[in-house]
């Protein structure tokens, strides 16, 4: 059974159907790509499956449970972990500490006892701080440990929100154009990262302008347009699909 | 980090809580010392609110009101002992904090400032209104607090009370910010969608710290009901609820020391101010203008900022 199961997804903002009966399924350990013109739906379709839009109409599934219009914390519980376009960094807060609130829901969140300090909290914050520098080196941050969010550079954050996603443990992790202002050194950085991640067994969904990173990393790829589904295959049958250069470069028909 | 060095802040606010009674001259000087610890912690609790979690509350001064009106009324009226009381009016500041949070807190901005201002307003006109209990404007005395036998009296006895509250309260206030729960706390102030994917239920969080510092201060109410043996309704009105909240920004928003700060010399102030006969309101306002043009994240953080330490170490 597929991982992720989307069926007959739509979505209307007043007259526009950004999302317009959209359906895949994405396998399990599979980078999978969503790609499509400017204003195709593609970060619309994320926001839909990641709950930060309620469908309105089609069905979600993942691990056969439906999760259309659920809240993106629960959503968290369930496995499911994303990046932002536009980054979403706490700038108030240090990189190892973004890194650390992506674990939140593996913690003791209670009030009481993180407010007296009880050893169980203390024990375990000392280990996630660990854990969190491990992942930091993992995205090949190590030097930024203790350094403010807010005085880190760009790209860094890039794979900052990246590590914070990791945290989580997510099986399924929503990569909304990691490259997206990268130059080509820092993109065939990600490129590779993005690799490592699906190689230690998490499943990627990706969404990138980038044709070269996504034709290199994909499995499988997905193209919209104007909010609707145009193919969906593998690199080579993407490529030399005619509908797909049609919508990139225009056709003359 | 160590557990020395973790705590070596800590240490430090001890040794001076138990020098200072070494330099403090009078009576006067204790009073004015006791309130700036309850101040102090008030502040604590709304730095929370207002810095760590980047939410407002125009209208606190309400739930020190409830404590305060909770300690004045139910031992004199009905016969409850005084601590009793005051844990009751803890308890109903919390269940109105909870009770109202849940809608407010899916307001934000402006509108969130105009609901908890409106809040204050309510409980302050409640309070002037209920003369029955309350004695209306006039206001009414508070029994004594004892314990065991002991009774509480004389500025003395109080500071070293207040110093215990005051230890407590700022070791609890570093230990939440750094721990699961505050760092959820932080992070929502950070960007809400992005902690929302990572799980946390923000509106949970936002009512939790919000129903924390109505406890607070409820508490600090009956406190000072109380330390001054007398309560009026100007403890739950608009211009005490102003007066907290410029604490919290003159000190330092999402500042565990600048609440120390921030209350130690907006409590002192008035205080040193009053040579200027009759000027002392205008040369207040002068001050918190210039500190906000000069400093707008509050006194230490600029200060931090200013020596070349890492402002997001220290806090």
């Amino acid at each position: 059974m597929a991982l992720l199961e989307v069926d007959n997804l739509s979505i209307a903002f007043g007259g526009v159907k950004a999302v317009q009966n959209v359906s895949f399924s994405v396998d399990r350990g599979l980078v999978y790509s969503v790609i499509g013109p400017n204003g195709a739906g593609k970060t619309t379709l994320f926001n839909l499956i990641t709950g930060v839009y309620t469908p309105s109409e089609g069905e979600i599934r993942l691990d056969g449970q439906s999760i259309a219009g659920v809240a993106p914390h629960e959503l968290a519980l369930k496995g499911m972990a994303r990046t932002f376009q536009n980054l979403q960094i706490c700038m108030n807060m240090t990189a190892l500490e973004n890194v650390m609130v992506g674990a939140h829901l593996q913690l003791d969140r209670n009030l009481i006892k993180a407010m007296l300090r009880f050893p169980g909290i203390a024990r375990r914050d000392h280990a996630l701080k660990d854990e969190a520098r491990e992942l930091m080196r993992f995205v090949g941050l190590e030097s930024y440990a203790n350094l403010g969010a807010s005085s880190m550079p760009y790209g860094a954050l890039k794979r900052l929100e990246i590590a914070r996603a990791l945290a989580a443990k997510p099986q399924i992790l929503f990569l909304d154009e990691p490259a997206a202002g990268l130059n080509s050194k820092e993109t065939a950085e990600i490129d590779e990262l993005v690799r490592k991640v699906a190689d230690s067994g998490v499943t990627v969904v990706l969404v990138e302008h980038d044709m070269k990173m996504v034709m290199n990393i994909s499995d499988r790829i997905l193209v919209l347009d104007y909010g609707k589904k145009l193919t969906e295959g593998t690199a080579r049958e993407v490529r030399e699909n005619p509908d797909v250069i049609a919508a990139y470069l225009g056709s003359n028909v | 980090m160590s557990v020395l060095k973790r705590n070596y802040p800590l240490m430090i606010l001890a040794a001076v809580l138990l020098m200072l009674p070494l330099v403090l001259p009078n009576n006067y000087y204790y009073d004015i010392a006791i309130r700036m610890a309850i101040n102090a912690i008030i502040v604590l609790g709304l730095n929370l609110l207002i810095g760590f979690a980047g939410q407002i509350s125009l209208g606190h001064a309400g739930f020190v009101g409830i404590g305060a009106y909770a300690s004045a009324i139910l031992p004199t009226h009905f016969g409850w002992h005084p601590l009793l009381a005051t844990a009751a009016g803890a308890a109903i500041a919390s269940a109105i904090a909870a009770i109202v949070a849940r809608p407010i807190f899916r307001l934000k901005g402006h509108y969130l400032a105009m609901a908890t201002l409106g809040l204050g307003i309510i409980t302050a006109i409640v309070i002037k209104n209920e003369a029955t209990y309350t004695g209306g404007p006039d206001g009414m005395p508070v029994a004594a607090l004892g314990l065991m036998g002991f009774e509480i009296s004389g500025e003395k006895q109080w500071y070293w009370v207040l110093a215990v509250l005051l230890l407590f309260s700022f070791w609890a206030a570093r230990n939440l910010i750094d721990s699961p729960f505050g760092r959820a706390l932080r992070a929502l102030h950070g960007s809400e969608v992005a902690s929302q994917v990572m799980g946390v239920d923000i509106v949970r969080y936002k009512v939790a710290i919000f129903v924390l510092s109505a406890f607070f201060a409820s508490l600090m109410g009956s406190v000072t009901a109380h330390y001054i043996g007398f309560v009026t309704p100007n403890i739950a009105d608009f211009f005490h609820s102003i007066e907290l909240m410029t604490m919290v920004v003159v000190g330092g928003m999402a500042s565990i020391y600048g609440s120390l700060i921030g209350a130690v010399l907006l409590t002192a102030l008035p205080q040193a101010l009053s040579t200027f006969e009759g000027w002392e309101t205008v040369a207040f306002g002068s001050i918190l203008i210039l500190c906000m043009i000069f400093m707008p994240k509050g006194l230490v953080p600029t200060l931090a900022a200013r020596f070349g330490r890492n402002g997001q170490e220290d806090r």
